[in-house]
């Protein structure tokens, strides 16, 4: 048997509406009551948490680990290292890979990667379409007996909206939930920044907002439609807000979440051709930043999310147009929100930022995650709130170091992680 | 003033102040292109490569005049004839050419920002030859040059730039240096071609050629590509012309003194009347050798930066 106190710790657990200053007591990898403390024959371990939240372990429902097929750029391993580091106890990964994930043997060999290498709970997505081609069905039923959590084109985005309709009505039927990257292709064409006065002053190939929502807009119609939850990613736009605000409020199952890069920088960002501020949807205006943040606040979008999309340095030192869309996130993550949302907005309070990395995303995936009831598993995330810290990409667990906020001060990160009662990372 | 930088890839960071010292110093070199001895030697035993990407002749062929005008070794890269197509990287095509010890290198490229990814990244001079449609710099300073030329000045002009706007880098590079020298500018063309946005760069957009040519000093002209490569942003050649063309009959509400000026290559019947392109208010050719001048003198004053 073994056993770890952790002392003194504000324990903030949504999923319990707890928020006060309490031990944790974890037996055996699962979270026990305190009153066994006395009946353990053997001095527990000790962690001291004061000045420390005590959370669940965070939940990132939208990573791209890379594997398999590009393990130059990140590895299942690799990933979930980030991912600890960043204090997420469970990720979900994007099935862009090679092979796609749009079969359960491809879904068989991330879990037994996962099992082997990763030290954190990994769980993967299937595809809607095969091969992401976005043209016929994958084995949808097939995927989600092979232990998917959710089906999406991530990445791509299913253009047919008859198609799509097909997909959410047989997600429906076999139970998971279907995550969208919401991009119109004709109306994006080959953009690759928001399309406003820095794309037309730098000349670069403009992606409207209104690419996006045309999708979200789609994507509410077909929840409706078909009764069933479809979750928006990367939320970009204050029309996307608007959009899922008005369905939210009449009902329909629709959702959206919001990643860091989207709400701390605005397109500026992109005058000096940096790659590494190109990302997909492409940050936008000041406007967008201020309509994202509002929606965190009242609660349209309910999940946070990084988009981690490792690429190596030769891929992205390239010409702006040609280089690949993405960054790495998972270690940047919390101390964004924590610095942006939580201190200098103050968008949201820490147990609301907890419930959006916790009970919310384990909710729409259906998890036995992000609880610290009794006898659930002990994935724990020790943060400090206050820590003041320097981004420095060269430290990163990830194998890429595709990062606009290096050299970045923040306020607050995780400083231990704990997955099923074993501390995985600490600082 | 003295100048101090080794690259040219934009107008938009330049000075006033710079761009008149560029116009100053090209003044200075196209009083050489009417020597016998048309050669001088600021650039001997210098090394300039041409390196274009996507293709063309009259700028390629400009830059070539100047260099050896300066009395620089020249060689020509092409897309075909570069690694590029054999999967290399701009990054390591261009440390290659510098490890040649090349001292200039002229860009043309396909992709916005691609002279400033190798500024950055080089010792070597590098002048943007074009870039996308983000800019094309010594071509707004020849126009400028050639403005200077007729008018005296620029500060005050009224001037018109007609056409595919969205998808122009001489328009970019015309609109930020005219703006900079006390210039106003008109933006002229389709709405899907000229998007009301640009009014935040300081310009004013109209989509009515007839109400701005009676008002402007110099119309510039932007060649209209083919209904092929615009088939979502106009309804084809014949409806052009008759919004926008300079015809016979519009070029009526020119003031007397107005310059017609077009980059080049020109439409003949399309942008502009074939008449019209060589009268008397066209400085079309004048474009062209001045071309040289501002060439040799944006060589001249980077390269001399870069070997320092």
């Amino acid at each position: 048997m073994s056993a770890t106190v952790i002392r003194n710790g504000r324990i903030i657990d949504p999923a319990n509406g707890r928020d006060e200053i309490a031990d944790l007591l974890i037996i055996d990898g699962l979270i026990a009551a305190l009153p066994q403390l006395s009946t353990l024959n053997s001095q527990p371990d000790e962690i001291d948490a004061g000045n420390l939240i005590v959370a669940p372990g965070l939940i990132d429902i939208h990573v791209h680990l890379r594997e398999p097929g590009f393990g130059w750029k990140e590895t299942i391993e690799s990933g979930a290292r980030a991912a600890a580091a960043g204090g997420f106890t469970t990720i979900v990964c994007m099935p862009n890979t090679s092979p796609v994930a749009d079969s359960p043997s491809t879904i068989a060999w991330i879990k037994d990667r996962a099992a082997a290498a990763a030290c954190v709970h990994v769980l993967p997505t299937g595809a809607i379409s095969k091969n992401l081609a976005g043209e016929e069905l994958a084995p949808i039923g097939s995927l989600a007996q092979a232990g998917v959590v959710a089906i999406t084109d991530d990445g791509h985005c299913v253009q047919n909206s008859e198609l799509m309709r097909r997909a959410v009505e047989y997600a429906r039927m076999v139970g998971v939930p279907v995550l969208d990257h919401c991009q119109d292709y004709n109306l994006v064409g080959h953009g690759v920044v928001h399309e406003g006065y820095w794309s037309t002053l730098l000349g670069l190939p403009g992606w409207p907002a209104a690419g996006e929502e045309a999708i979200v807009a789609r994507n509410i119609l077909l929840a409706e439609l078909c009764d069933h939850r479809i979750h928006c990613q990367h939320i970009s736009s204050a029309g996307s807000v608007r959009l899922l605000r008005e369905a939210r409020g009449r009902g329909v199952r629709i959702s959206g979440e919001a990643c860091p890069h989207h709400i701390a920088l605005t397109h500026e960002a992109i005058q000096n051709f940096d790659t590494n501020y190109k990302m997909n949807p492409p940050l936008r205006s000041q406007a967008d930043v201020d309509a994202l943040i509002a929606g965190i606040a009242d609660g349209t979008l309910d999940i946070l999310a990084s988009d981690h999309a490792p690429h190596a340095k030769f891929e992205k030192e390239v010409e702006f147009d040609r280089a690949p869309f993405g960054i790495v996130g998972l270690e940047t993550e919390l101390g964004l929100f924590l610095d942006l949302l939580v201190h200098k907005r103050k968008a949201i309070d820490l147990p609301r930022l907890i419930e959006m990395f916790t009970t919310i995303p384990a909710e729409l995936l259906k998890l036995k995650a992000g609880t610290l009831a009794t006898g659930a598993a002990a994935d724990v995330t020790l943060i400090d709130p206050n820590l003041e810290w320097t981004v420095d990409a060269n430290a990163f667990e990830t194998l890429s170091s595709n990062t606009p906020f290096h050299g970045w001060n923040l306020k607050g990160r995780a400083v231990r992680t704990i997955v099923g009662g074993r501390t995985v990372w600490r600082l | 003033m003295r100048w101090s930088r080794k690259d040219l890839v934009g107008i938009r960071e330049l000075s006033a102040e710079e761009i008149t010292f560029v116009l100053d110093t090209a003044a200075a070199f196209k009083q050489v292109g009417t020597r016998d001895v048309k050669k001088v030697p600021a650039l001997r035993g210098k090394t300039l490569v041409n390196f274009f990407v996507e293709p063309s002749t009259r700028t390629r062929t400009s830059f070539e005049l100047a260099a050896k005008r300066l009395s620089a070794d020249v060689i020509n890269i092409s897309a075909t004839t570069s690694s590029l197509t054999k999967g290399e990287t701009l990054k390591d095509t261009a440390k290659i050419l510098e490890a040649n010890h090349a001292d200039i290198i002229v860009l043309r490229h396909s992709s916005a920002g691609a002279p400033q990814f190798l500024a950055e990244r080089l010792r070597a001079s590098v002048i943007n030859a074009g870039d996308g449609a983000h800019e094309h710099p010594t071509q707004a300073l020849l126009d400028l040059y050639t403005i200077r030329e007729r008018r005296g000045s620029i500060a005050g002009l009224h001037v018109a730039i007609v056409g595919d706007i969205l998808f122009s880098r001489v328009a970019r590079s015309n609109i930020f240096a005219l703006l900079k020298l006390g210039a106003r500018v008109t933006l002229v063309g389709p709405s899907t071609l000229v998007p009301r946005v640009f009014e935040r760069l300081g310009v004013t957009v109209s989509h009515c050629i007839d109400e701005v040519l009676p008002t402007v000093d110099v119309v510039h002209l932007l060649r209209v590509q083919h209904e092929r490569q615009r088939k979502e942003y106009f309804p084809g050649i014949g409806e052009y012309i008759r919004l926008f063309g300079l015809t016979k009959a519009r070029a009526k509400l020119l003031k007397a003194d107005c310059l017609i000026m077009h980059p080049g290559p020109i439409n003949r019947g399309v942008e502009i009347d074939s008449d019209l392109a060589d009268g008397v208010q066209s400085v079309i050719l004048a474009q062209v050798t001045n071309g040289l001048a501002v060439r040799m003198a944006v060589l001249y004053l980077c390269g001399g930066i870069a070997s320092r």
